[in-house]
Formats: structure tokens, C-alpha cells, sequence
């Protein structure tokens, strides 16, 4: 059964077609990866599904409900959550509260017991700040729980934002390259957390330009090419499609 | 838990301060600075929260503060409403013309922000000024003194624990919202508001909801102020007044409600102490802030705290 259906999806900057007319379907449970050149309106699609841009067309339906065009803090309510390219860190909070923030749908947000702090308000935080730990550690971040956001390594703040994004105990995950600018080490180490968010029945839709991540975690493979669908299959299929290697991949060196 | 800790300590360690301070005040003159100064520092510490904390900014808060004052002294004045009520129902006005004011004012950004509130700040004024048939125009009106239930506070002493007990209430409502998932949602916007939408915060909401607390936290100093001082000009409606607010908060230290209350007792207190300087006392007045701006910027407390903690490690 398909969790996320897009159909005719476009997005359109003035004259600019940055998502041109495109349909898919992600599977639930699955990894859904979106690979392309630089432009071909990778980000924009997940600006659209995650409603930080509403379509020029086109309808997003999740679980069987049609969510087009819905806010940002709607979405995330229907399970939907995401972790941005350029990062997006609460940087003038602790990385603690950071992943608290993350539970926000899930706290008893009303204004009267909170400036009270009423026994149930403190209870809650308890239980959040001690949820928040674990999910600090699930992600590799258990050196970090008492560190300041803005005094994190970068390779920290991307496990940082999976964290927080898993917090709002989503069932569509949005990763935005998650591996960019970090060593192959920690790309490893993504690689492995990505398989286990996975098997822990959270689809996820990734975009990413390294290579070996993509083909390590990908159960379907979209290629975009100037807002439009140039391919979609498996890894092998994608790994062996003309139309790709020439507009992305490239040929191995061999066969130069 | 720590800062649970420290928050706790804080508010007593406050409460220390504001009971013993009675035994260093030898006139009246002294007790009239210290109610101005808890008054000026319920308005900061409900301003801190929208300025530093959610990362907002109001340059109309006098505005706030001056209606609730009006509401005060028009109601118990002309219509004889009984003074506690006429606090309470001027509360309550100031908080639905912010909440409708919340909602297209908190869409802008930055700069923008700014420009609105300051036009809503002198609008209020200039309603104030105009208005002579309720308000007496810039000549004033006189405010009936405050009387609950047949009790009547007798000059500056009574006054300075009414305050006194405002401020500690205040302090204690703000250092609770910090650390509450509200206090989170609306950190988090300060950080990131993409981010927090993603993560299910209703930013705008949070903003508007914000911006009421500290309007309306604003109204209360002012009615408080009317009563106290028994006459009323339009002057603490004034533009000038609402920068001296925003002053406060950004000396103490922005994100920090004991800088806040710093902020305004050295405001408060930095004009008189000066005056024993006369023609130079505009021009050391400015130098200290600007010195304090240059050399410690996130503000005084912030910045001592960060201090003490590097020597401590």
C-alpha cells in the first residue's frame, strides 16, 4: 500500500518549471530515494510534500488523505517530518531541548499549566527530556547530551536534526543529503542509521549525492532531471539506465 | 534538573534581595525608585519574553503600558468602578487589542516589525493626547487612590510590597514558561521558525499568544503606576518610553529574565545617581551603555554568567 501518492505534481517560479508535472508513489516501510543534478528540483519536491511551498498543480495525498498545500505544522501533525539541507538548528537551545522541541505534538502545550507548571506539565517534561536522551542515543548522539547546539560539529547537527525530525514520531521521514560534507566514516554511520530507522517501520524519502549511500539504503530510486521524472526502479535498474548515466551518473572510467 | 536548580535559586535568592532592601531605604525618595524600578521591571521581564526569548520585537509596549494606566484612572475617576476591577477589566482590554493587533502586525519581519508596533505605539499615544474628554489631554488627570475591600496602602512602604509581590509573581510566571514545552515552542522560533513548523509549532499562534502575555503584563505595571502615583500624563505612553523598555531588555541581556530585572533597576537608578553630575550627566549616561553594548554584548548577566562559568571550569 502506497503511503505517499503524488500525482501531477508542478511547481512553477515564474517562468521557471522547477518541478514539472511529476507522479510517484512511496511505499510504506520503504526507502524512497530522489537523486539528480544539482537543480533538477530535488529540494523544491521536498519543500512541496513537506508544504513549505504550495503546488502551482497537482495533489499530494498521504495515508488517503489529501494534504496538498497544507502548512508546514498541519503536516506534521498527519506524521510527516523532515531535516533540511542547509541546517535548521534551534542554535540558541540546548541540543537536549533541540530533540524536546521535536515532541511538541505530543506535549500538553496549553498556556495556563505551563505558566503554572502545574505537577502535570512537570511530569511531561520529564518523561520528554528522558525520551529525548534515548533518542539522542539512537541516533549516535549520547556524548552530546548536555552540549550546547551552537557548540556541535557538523557532522553532530545532521544526527541532531534526525533526531529531533524522529521525535515527532513521524511515519514519513524527509531527509534532505543527509551525508553532505561528511567523511566516509560517518557517512557509514548514516548509511547504518538510515537501515534502522527503516526496519523500525518509518518510510523515508532521501535525497542525497553520495553515490554509495543511495545504493546501500535504497529499496525505489527517482531521477529527476529538470523537474521532470527521468527514470525510476531499483537500484540495479537505475545503476544501468542509459538516459542516467548520461545525464548523472556518468560512465565508469573503463569504458571511456 | 540543574537548571531547575538554578531557576529556583535565582527567584530566592530575588526574594532575599527585595526583603532585606527595605532596611537600606531611608526616605520616601528612596522607596519611590524602588516601586519605579520593580515597576519598570514587571514590564521588561514580560517584554523579555517576546523580545528575547521568541525572538520578536515591540517598540510600542509604553503604549500598553499607558492604556492599562488610562483604563485605570478613567474608570475608577469617572465612573467610580471599584480599583481592583478597573485593573482587571483594563487587563483584559489591552490583551484583546493585542490579540487583534497580534495576528497581521506578527506576520512582519525584522525591521518591518519594528516600524508596526512603533506606529501602534504612537497611535495609542496619540489617542491619549486627544481624547480630552475622557483622558484630560496633555494636561493629565488626576487617579483616586487604590482601595480594595476598604483597605487603602498608606504611602511608599505598603506600595513597595505590593510591587515587590508583582515583581516575585512575574519573575516566577516567566522563568516557569522558559522551561515548558510553550517556553520551547517559542525558543524554537527564535532559532528556526522553518524548523519549528516542521516540527508542529504554530508559530503565529505562538507569536500572538506571546505578544498578549506581555501586553498585557504591561497593562497591570500601569494600572499599578496610575493608582500609586495619583496623576497621569500621556508622557508614559510616549514613543521615548517604549525605547527605554526595549533598553532595558537588551542591557540586562536578551533571553535572560534576571537581566531583564538587572536592566531595569540600573535604567532606573543610572539617571539619578548621575545627577550629582548635572551638566554631564546625559553624556556618562550614554557612555555607559554604549560601553557595556562594546564590551559585553549578549548583555550584563548573560555575559557575567558566561564569565563566572569559564573561571569556574
Amino acid at each position: 500500500m502506497s503511503l505517499l501518492k503524488v500525482e501531477n505534481l508542478a511547481k512553477n517560479f515564474g517562468g521557471v518549471k522547477a518541478v514539472n508535472v511529476l507522479s510517484f508513489e512511496v511505499e510504506a516501510g520503504s526507502v524512497f530515494s530522489i537523486i539528480g543534478p544539482n537543480g533538477a528540483g530535488k529540494t523544491t519536491l521536498f519543500n512541496l510534500i513537506t508544504g513549505i511551498y504550495a503546488p502551482t498543480n497537482g495533489t499530494v495525498t498521504f495515508d488517503n488523505q489529501n494534504v496538498t498545500g497544507l502548512a508546514s505544522h498541519v503536516l506534521a501533525r498527519h506524521g510527516i517530518s523532515r531535516s533540511f539541507q542547509n541546517l535548521q538548528i534551534f542554535d540558541n537551545m540546548t541540543a537536549l531541548e533541540n530533540v524536546m522541541v521535536g515532541q511538541h505534538l505530543h506535549m500538553d502545550t496549553r498556556f495556563l499549566p505551563s505558566f503554572l507548571r502545574l505537577p502535570g506539565v512537570v511530569k511531561g517534561d520529564a518523561r520528554c527530556r528522558k525520551h529525548a536522551i534515548h533518542l539522542m542515543e539512537y541516533v549516535g548522539l549520547g556524548d552530546y547530551v548536555r552540549a550546547e547546539a551552537d557548540a556541535m560539529p557538523y557532522g553532530a547537527l545532521k544526527r541532531l536534526e534526525i533526531a529531533r525530525a524522529l521525535a515527532s514520531k513521524p511515519r514519513l521521514l524527509l531527509l534532505d543529503e543527509p551525508a553532505a560534507g561528511l567523511n566516509p566514516a560517518e557517512t557509514k554511520a548514516i548509511n547504518n542509521l538510515i537501515l534502522r530507522i527503516a526496519a523500525d517501520g518509518i518510510s523515508i524519502v532521501l535525497v542525497e549525492h553520495d553515490m554509495h549511500l543511495i545504493w546501500g539504503v535504497s529499496d525505489q530510486v527517482l531521477v529527476l532531471d529538470h523537474g521532470s521524472m527521468l527514470a525510476i526502479g531499483d537500484s540495479n535498474e537505475i545503476r544501468n539506465n542509459k538516459a542516467v548515466i548520461a545525464a548523472y551518473l556518468g560512465q565508469p572510467v573503463g569504458e571511456l | 534538573m540543574k537548571f531547575w536548580r538554578a531557576r529556583r535559586a535565582g527567584l530566592l535568592f530575588m526574594a532575599i534581595i527585595v526583603i532585606v532592601l527595605p532596611l537600606f531605604l531611608q526616605n520616601s525618595f528612596h522607596y519611590d525608585i524602588a516601586i519605579l524600578i520593580g515597576l519598570n521591571a514587571i514590564v521588561c521581564v514580560g517584554l523579555n519574553l517576546l523580545i528575547g526569548y521568541a525572538g520578536q520585537i515591540s517598540l510600542g509596549h509604553a503604549g500598553f503600558f499607558a492604556l492599562g494606566a488610562y483604563f485605570s484612572a478613567i474608570l475608577t475617576d469617572s465612573y467610580e468602578w471599584p480599583p481592583l476591577l478597573a485593573l482587571l477589566t483594563g487587563a483584559v482590554a489591552v490583551g484583546m487589542l493585542a490579540l487583534i493587533i497580534a495576528r497581521p502586525i506578527l506576520r512582519l519581519k525584522g525591521h518591518y516589525l519594528a516600524m508596526g508596533t512603533l506606529g501602534m505605539g504612537i497611535i495609542i499615544s496619540i489617542v491619549l493626547n486627544q481624547e480630552v474628554d475622557y483622558t484630560g489631554g496633555p494636561d493629565g488627570m488626576p487617579v483616586p487612590s487604590f482601595t480594595l475591600l476598604g483597605w487603602e496602602p498608606g504611602g511608599n512602604f505598603a506600595w513597595y510590597w505590593i510591587v515587590a509581590v508583582m515583581l516575585l509573581v512575574s519573575v516566577w510566571l516567566a522563568l516557569n514558561i522558559i522551561d515548558s514545552p510553550v517556553g520551547r515552542a517559542l525558543r524554537s522560533l527564535h532559532g528556526s521558525e522553518l524548523a519549528a513548523q516542521t516540527m508542529g509549532v504554530d508559530t503565529l499562534r505562538y507569536k500572538a499568544m506571546i505578544f498578549v502575555v506581555s501586553a498585557v503584563m504591561a497593562s497591570i505595571a500601569g494600572s499599578t503606576f496610575a493608582h500609586y502615583a495619583g496623576f497621569l500624563t500621556p508622557v508614559e505612553g510616549d514613543f521615548i518610553r517604549s525605547i527605554e523598555f526595549v533598553t532595558m531588555v537588551v542591557l540586562g541581556g536578551m533571553a535572560s529574565t534576571f537581566g531583564a530585572v538587572i536592566g531595569a533597576v540600573i535604567l532606573t537608578l543610572l539617571p539619578q545617581l548621575l545627577a550629582a553630575f548635572h551638566d554631564y550627566e546625559m553624556m556618562l549616561h550614554g557612555a555607559v551603555l554604549v560601553g557595556i553594548m562594546i564590551f559585553m554584548r549578549k548583555g550584563l548577566v548573560p555575559s557575567i554568567s558566561s564569565w563566572f562559568a569559564r573561571r569556574l571550569k
